[in-house]
Protein backbone atom coordinates (compact mmCIF):
# COMPACT_ATOMS: atom_id res chain seq x y z
CA UNK A 1 0.00 0.00 0.00
CA UNK A 2 1.45 3.62 -0.86
CA UNK A 3 0.75 6.20 1.56
CA UNK A 4 1.39 9.88 -0.25
CA UNK A 5 3.09 12.83 2.26
CA UNK A 6 3.45 16.04 1.98
CA UNK A 7 6.92 17.69 2.76
CA UNK A 8 8.67 20.75 3.58
CA UNK A 9 12.44 19.13 2.09
CA UNK A 10 13.52 16.54 0.18
CA UNK A 11 15.14 14.80 3.50
CA UNK A 12 13.91 12.40 6.14
CA UNK A 13 14.11 15.39 8.75
CA UNK A 14 12.07 17.51 6.62
CA UNK A 15 9.04 18.45 8.49
CA UNK A 16 5.21 17.94 7.05
CA UNK A 17 4.06 20.75 4.68
CA UNK A 18 0.81 22.07 6.00
CA UNK A 19 -0.61 22.57 2.77
CA UNK A 20 -1.41 19.55 -0.05
CA UNK A 21 -1.81 21.59 -3.39
CA UNK A 22 1.51 23.67 -2.95
CA UNK A 23 3.68 21.52 -0.56
CA UNK A 24 7.43 21.10 -1.71
CA UNK A 25 7.93 17.58 -1.74
CA UNK A 26 5.66 14.58 -2.08
CA UNK A 27 6.60 11.58 -0.42
CA UNK A 28 5.69 8.60 -1.79
CA UNK A 29 6.51 5.74 0.46
CA UNK A 30 5.33 1.87 0.13
CA UNK A 31 4.41 0.17 3.50
CA UNK A 32 4.95 -3.48 1.42
CA UNK A 33 8.37 -3.12 0.59
CA UNK A 34 9.66 0.19 2.68
CA UNK A 35 10.72 2.31 -0.58
CA UNK A 36 10.39 5.75 -0.71
CA UNK A 37 10.35 8.18 -3.39
CA UNK A 38 10.71 12.34 -3.40
CA UNK A 39 8.59 14.03 -5.92
CA UNK A 40 9.52 17.76 -6.55
CA UNK A 41 5.68 19.55 -6.87
CA UNK A 42 5.70 21.12 -9.90
CA UNK A 43 2.90 23.04 -8.61
CA UNK A 44 4.19 24.93 -5.89
CA UNK A 45 4.29 28.39 -6.97
CA UNK A 46 1.45 28.00 -9.47
CA UNK A 47 -1.56 30.33 -9.36
CA UNK A 48 -4.40 28.55 -9.44
CA UNK A 49 -5.45 24.99 -10.10
CA UNK A 50 -2.50 23.67 -7.78
CA UNK A 51 -4.38 21.30 -5.78
CA UNK A 52 -6.62 19.26 -8.80
CA UNK A 53 -3.15 19.27 -10.32
CA UNK A 54 -1.36 17.77 -7.40
CA UNK A 55 -4.36 15.22 -7.16
CA UNK A 56 -3.43 14.00 -10.41
CA UNK A 57 0.08 13.35 -9.97
CA UNK A 58 -0.29 11.48 -6.54
CA UNK A 59 -3.31 9.29 -8.42
CA UNK A 60 -0.81 8.30 -10.95
CA UNK A 61 1.34 6.60 -8.67
CA UNK A 62 -1.69 4.60 -6.98
CA UNK A 63 -1.52 6.09 -4.25
CA UNK A 64 -4.14 5.06 -1.21
CA UNK A 65 -3.35 7.24 1.47
CA UNK A 66 -2.71 10.81 1.58
CA UNK A 67 -1.27 12.61 4.89
CA UNK A 68 -1.13 16.39 4.48
CA UNK A 69 -1.95 19.32 7.04
CA UNK A 70 -4.86 20.60 5.22
CA UNK A 71 -6.94 19.37 1.94
CA UNK A 72 -8.52 22.39 0.45
CA UNK A 73 -12.44 22.25 -1.17
CA UNK A 74 -11.46 21.55 -4.23
CA UNK A 75 -9.63 18.29 -3.42
CA UNK A 76 -11.74 16.83 -1.18
CA UNK A 77 -14.49 15.71 -3.66
CA UNK A 78 -12.01 14.48 -5.96
CA UNK A 79 -9.83 12.40 -3.65
CA UNK A 80 -13.65 11.16 -2.61
CA UNK A 81 -14.41 10.21 -5.63
CA UNK A 82 -10.84 8.70 -6.38
CA UNK A 83 -11.29 6.84 -2.99
CA UNK A 84 -8.44 7.87 -1.78
CA UNK A 85 -8.16 7.86 1.87
CA UNK A 86 -7.30 11.90 3.20
CA UNK A 87 -5.23 11.88 6.51
CA UNK A 88 -5.18 15.73 8.43
CA UNK A 89 -2.06 16.10 10.95
CA UNK A 90 -2.15 19.39 12.35
CA UNK A 91 1.20 19.32 14.10
CA UNK A 92 3.30 21.34 11.82
CA UNK A 93 6.96 20.13 13.74
CA UNK A 94 6.47 16.50 13.02
CA UNK A 95 9.67 14.51 10.63
CA UNK A 96 8.77 12.41 7.64
CA UNK A 97 10.82 9.98 9.53
CA UNK A 98 8.50 10.27 12.67
CA UNK A 99 5.00 10.03 10.53
CA UNK A 100 6.95 6.95 8.23
CA UNK A 101 7.33 4.92 12.11
CA UNK A 102 4.19 6.20 12.87
CA UNK A 103 2.84 4.37 9.56
CA UNK A 104 4.92 1.20 10.23
CA UNK A 105 3.36 0.56 13.80
CA UNK B 1 -21.75 35.90 -19.18
CA UNK B 2 -22.13 32.90 -17.21
CA UNK B 3 -24.04 32.22 -14.08
CA UNK B 4 -21.82 32.52 -10.17
CA UNK B 5 -20.48 28.82 -9.64
CA UNK B 6 -22.56 27.20 -6.50
CA UNK B 7 -20.92 26.60 -3.17
CA UNK B 8 -20.58 23.12 -2.13
CA UNK B 9 -22.95 22.05 0.20
CA UNK B 10 -21.96 20.00 3.52
CA UNK B 11 -24.18 17.36 3.79
CA UNK B 12 -23.46 15.37 7.38
CA UNK B 13 -24.62 12.32 6.02
CA UNK B 14 -26.18 9.99 3.03
CA UNK B 15 -29.84 9.64 4.03
CA UNK B 16 -30.89 6.13 4.82
CA UNK B 17 -32.94 5.43 2.03
CA UNK B 18 -32.94 5.88 -1.50
CA UNK B 19 -36.61 7.37 -1.84
CA UNK B 20 -40.03 6.78 -1.58
CA UNK B 21 -43.10 4.82 -3.56
CA UNK B 22 -46.77 5.55 -3.12
CA UNK B 23 -49.29 3.11 -2.31
CA UNK B 24 -53.11 2.83 -3.43
CA UNK B 25 -55.51 1.97 -6.21
CA UNK B 26 -54.73 4.66 -8.22
CA UNK B 27 -50.48 4.73 -8.58
CA UNK B 28 -49.41 3.16 -11.70
CA UNK B 29 -51.90 4.47 -13.48
CA UNK B 30 -50.43 7.67 -14.61
CA UNK B 31 -46.62 7.97 -16.17
CA UNK B 32 -44.21 6.73 -13.97
CA UNK B 33 -41.80 9.61 -13.34
CA UNK B 34 -40.67 10.38 -9.89
CA UNK B 35 -39.86 13.64 -8.39
CA UNK B 36 -35.91 13.89 -8.14
CA UNK B 37 -35.25 15.28 -4.52
CA UNK B 38 -31.59 16.36 -3.70
CA UNK B 39 -29.47 15.37 -1.68
CA UNK B 40 -28.71 18.93 -0.25
CA UNK B 41 -32.46 19.55 -0.03
CA UNK B 42 -32.73 16.51 2.01
CA UNK B 43 -30.53 17.87 4.65
CA UNK B 44 -32.02 20.96 4.11
CA UNK B 45 -35.56 19.61 5.75
CA UNK B 46 -33.49 17.24 8.29
CA UNK B 47 -31.72 20.39 9.39
CA UNK B 48 -34.93 22.46 9.83
CA UNK B 49 -38.03 20.02 10.78
CA UNK B 50 -35.96 17.00 12.07
CA UNK B 51 -33.39 18.62 14.14
CA UNK B 52 -35.32 21.95 14.40
CA UNK B 53 -32.54 24.41 13.86
CA UNK B 54 -33.95 27.85 12.69
CA UNK B 55 -32.57 28.97 9.04
CA UNK B 56 -29.91 30.93 10.17
CA UNK B 57 -28.03 28.02 12.61
CA UNK B 58 -28.77 25.20 9.40
CA UNK B 59 -26.85 27.42 6.86
CA UNK B 60 -24.20 27.99 8.96
CA UNK B 61 -23.62 23.57 9.41
CA UNK B 62 -24.43 23.47 5.71
CA UNK B 63 -21.89 26.01 4.81
CA UNK B 64 -23.92 28.21 2.71
CA UNK B 65 -25.40 31.73 2.93
CA UNK B 66 -29.22 31.93 5.02
CA UNK B 67 -30.94 32.82 2.10
CA UNK B 68 -30.17 30.28 0.25
CA UNK B 69 -30.70 27.53 2.25
CA UNK B 70 -34.11 29.26 2.52
CA UNK B 71 -33.92 29.04 -1.47
CA UNK B 72 -32.83 24.96 -0.75
CA UNK B 73 -35.46 24.57 1.85
CA UNK B 74 -38.45 26.04 -0.40
CA UNK B 75 -37.68 23.84 -2.95
CA UNK B 76 -37.32 21.09 -0.57
CA UNK B 77 -40.80 21.20 0.10
CA UNK B 78 -42.05 22.39 -3.48
CA UNK B 79 -41.08 18.51 -4.25
CA UNK B 80 -42.30 17.11 -1.75
CA UNK B 81 -46.18 18.20 -2.13
CA UNK B 82 -45.61 17.99 -5.58
CA UNK B 83 -45.17 14.02 -5.25
CA UNK B 84 -47.51 13.77 -2.66
CA UNK B 85 -50.38 15.34 -4.17
CA UNK B 86 -49.68 13.78 -8.00
CA UNK B 87 -48.86 10.47 -6.38
CA UNK B 88 -45.35 10.67 -7.84
CA UNK B 89 -42.23 8.75 -6.29
CA UNK B 90 -39.55 10.45 -4.60
CA UNK B 91 -35.84 9.39 -5.36
CA UNK B 92 -33.40 11.24 -3.01
CA UNK B 93 -30.12 11.31 -5.34
CA UNK B 94 -27.90 14.04 -6.81
CA UNK B 95 -26.98 17.45 -6.09
CA UNK B 96 -23.75 19.64 -5.26
CA UNK B 97 -22.77 18.26 -2.29
CA UNK B 98 -20.07 16.38 -0.20
CA UNK B 99 -19.99 14.75 2.86
CA UNK B 100 -18.98 14.91 6.33
CA UNK B 101 -19.92 12.31 8.27
CA UNK B 102 -17.31 10.08 7.47
CA UNK B 103 -14.31 11.82 9.39
CA UNK B 104 -12.68 10.34 12.23
CA UNK B 105 -10.38 11.50 14.76
CA UNK B 106 -7.18 9.29 16.32
CA UNK B 107 -6.95 10.42 20.12
CA UNK B 108 -3.53 9.14 20.59
CA UNK B 109 -1.88 10.74 17.26
CA UNK B 110 -4.63 13.60 17.03
CA UNK B 111 -5.08 13.16 13.54
CA UNK B 112 -8.15 13.20 11.27
CA UNK B 113 -9.19 11.14 8.63
CA UNK B 114 -11.40 10.32 6.28
CA UNK B 115 -13.26 6.65 5.03
CA UNK B 116 -13.27 6.49 1.45
CA UNK B 117 -15.00 2.75 1.92
CA UNK B 118 -18.26 3.83 2.98
CA UNK B 119 -19.70 0.35 3.44
CA UNK B 120 -16.16 -0.49 6.11
CA UNK B 121 -15.95 0.60 9.33
CA UNK B 122 -13.13 2.13 11.21
CA UNK B 123 -11.47 0.38 13.72
CA UNK B 124 -7.80 1.58 13.62
CA UNK B 125 -6.35 4.82 12.69
CA UNK B 126 -4.36 4.47 9.38
CA UNK B 127 -1.13 6.67 10.65
CA UNK B 128 -0.78 5.36 13.83
CA UNK B 129 -2.61 2.36 13.93
CA UNK B 130 -4.14 2.60 17.72
CA UNK B 131 -8.06 1.66 18.24
CA UNK B 132 -8.53 5.21 20.26
CA UNK B 133 -10.40 6.58 16.72
CA UNK B 134 -13.64 8.37 17.35
CA UNK B 135 -16.54 9.89 15.17
CA UNK B 136 -15.30 13.69 14.36
CA UNK B 137 -17.42 15.70 16.20
CA UNK B 138 -18.84 18.74 13.85
CA UNK B 139 -21.05 20.39 16.97
CA UNK B 140 -17.92 21.04 19.19
CA UNK B 141 -15.51 22.05 16.49
CA UNK B 142 -17.41 24.71 14.56
CA UNK B 143 -13.92 26.07 13.24
CA UNK B 144 -15.12 26.04 9.10
CA UNK B 145 -18.87 27.16 9.59
CA UNK B 146 -18.32 30.31 7.06
CA UNK B 147 -20.72 32.37 8.94
CA UNK B 148 -18.82 32.54 12.61
CA UNK B 149 -16.43 35.17 11.97
CA UNK B 150 -18.30 37.99 12.75
CA UNK B 151 -15.93 40.45 15.53
CA UNK B 152 -18.94 41.44 16.97
CA UNK B 153 -19.43 42.12 20.31
CA UNK B 154 -22.29 41.67 23.07
CA UNK B 155 -21.98 44.72 25.45
CA UNK B 156 -24.35 44.92 28.52
CA UNK B 157 -25.92 48.51 28.75
CA UNK B 158 -26.27 48.23 32.58
CA UNK B 159 -22.51 47.51 33.58
CA UNK B 160 -20.18 47.58 30.08
CA UNK B 161 -19.08 44.38 30.35
CA UNK B 162 -18.60 43.01 27.28
CA UNK B 163 -18.28 39.84 25.43
CA UNK B 164 -17.75 38.05 22.30
CA UNK B 165 -20.63 37.91 20.33
CA UNK B 166 -21.77 34.16 19.34
CA UNK B 167 -22.96 33.75 15.94
CA UNK B 168 -26.90 32.48 15.77
CA UNK B 169 -27.62 33.72 19.30
CA UNK B 170 -29.05 36.98 19.97
CA UNK B 171 -27.73 39.19 22.01
CA UNK B 172 -30.90 40.67 23.38
CA UNK B 173 -31.16 36.79 25.08
CA UNK B 174 -27.95 36.50 26.73
CA UNK B 175 -27.57 37.48 30.17
CA UNK B 176 -24.73 39.81 31.73
CA UNK B 177 -22.14 37.39 33.71
CA UNK B 178 -21.44 40.54 36.40
CA UNK B 179 -24.98 42.22 36.97
CA UNK B 180 -27.31 39.82 35.01
CA UNK B 181 -29.15 42.00 33.03
CA UNK B 182 -30.11 41.85 29.36
CA UNK B 183 -27.23 42.25 26.92
CA UNK B 184 -26.98 44.07 23.78
CA UNK B 185 -25.32 44.26 20.61
CA UNK B 186 -22.30 46.46 20.32
CA UNK B 187 -22.14 47.27 16.99
CA UNK B 188 -18.79 46.65 15.54
CA UNK B 189 -17.90 48.30 11.80
CA UNK B 190 -15.13 46.06 11.04
CA UNK B 191 -17.92 43.16 11.41
CA UNK B 192 -17.27 41.25 8.16
CA UNK B 193 -20.24 40.74 5.73
CA UNK B 194 -20.79 37.01 5.44
CA UNK B 195 -19.63 35.64 2.40
CA UNK B 196 -20.90 32.80 0.17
Amino acid sequence: MKVAITSTGNTLESTIDQRFGRCAYFVVYDTANKAMEFIPNPNKDAEEGAGPASVQLIASRNVNKIVSGEFGMKIKSLLDSLKIQMIVLKEPEKSIKDIIEMLNH
Amino acid sequence: MCPRIKVLRKVLSPPIIKGFMPYGPETGKQKQDLVNLLYEEYEALRLNDYDLLNHHQASAMMGVSRPTFTRIYASALQKIAKAFVEGKQISIEGGKVYFDSDWYQCKKCACYFNNPEKDKSVEFCPLCGSQQVNKFDYENSHEDAPNKNCDDFCICPNCGVEQEHQHGQPCSKQICPQCESLMKRKRNINCKKNKN
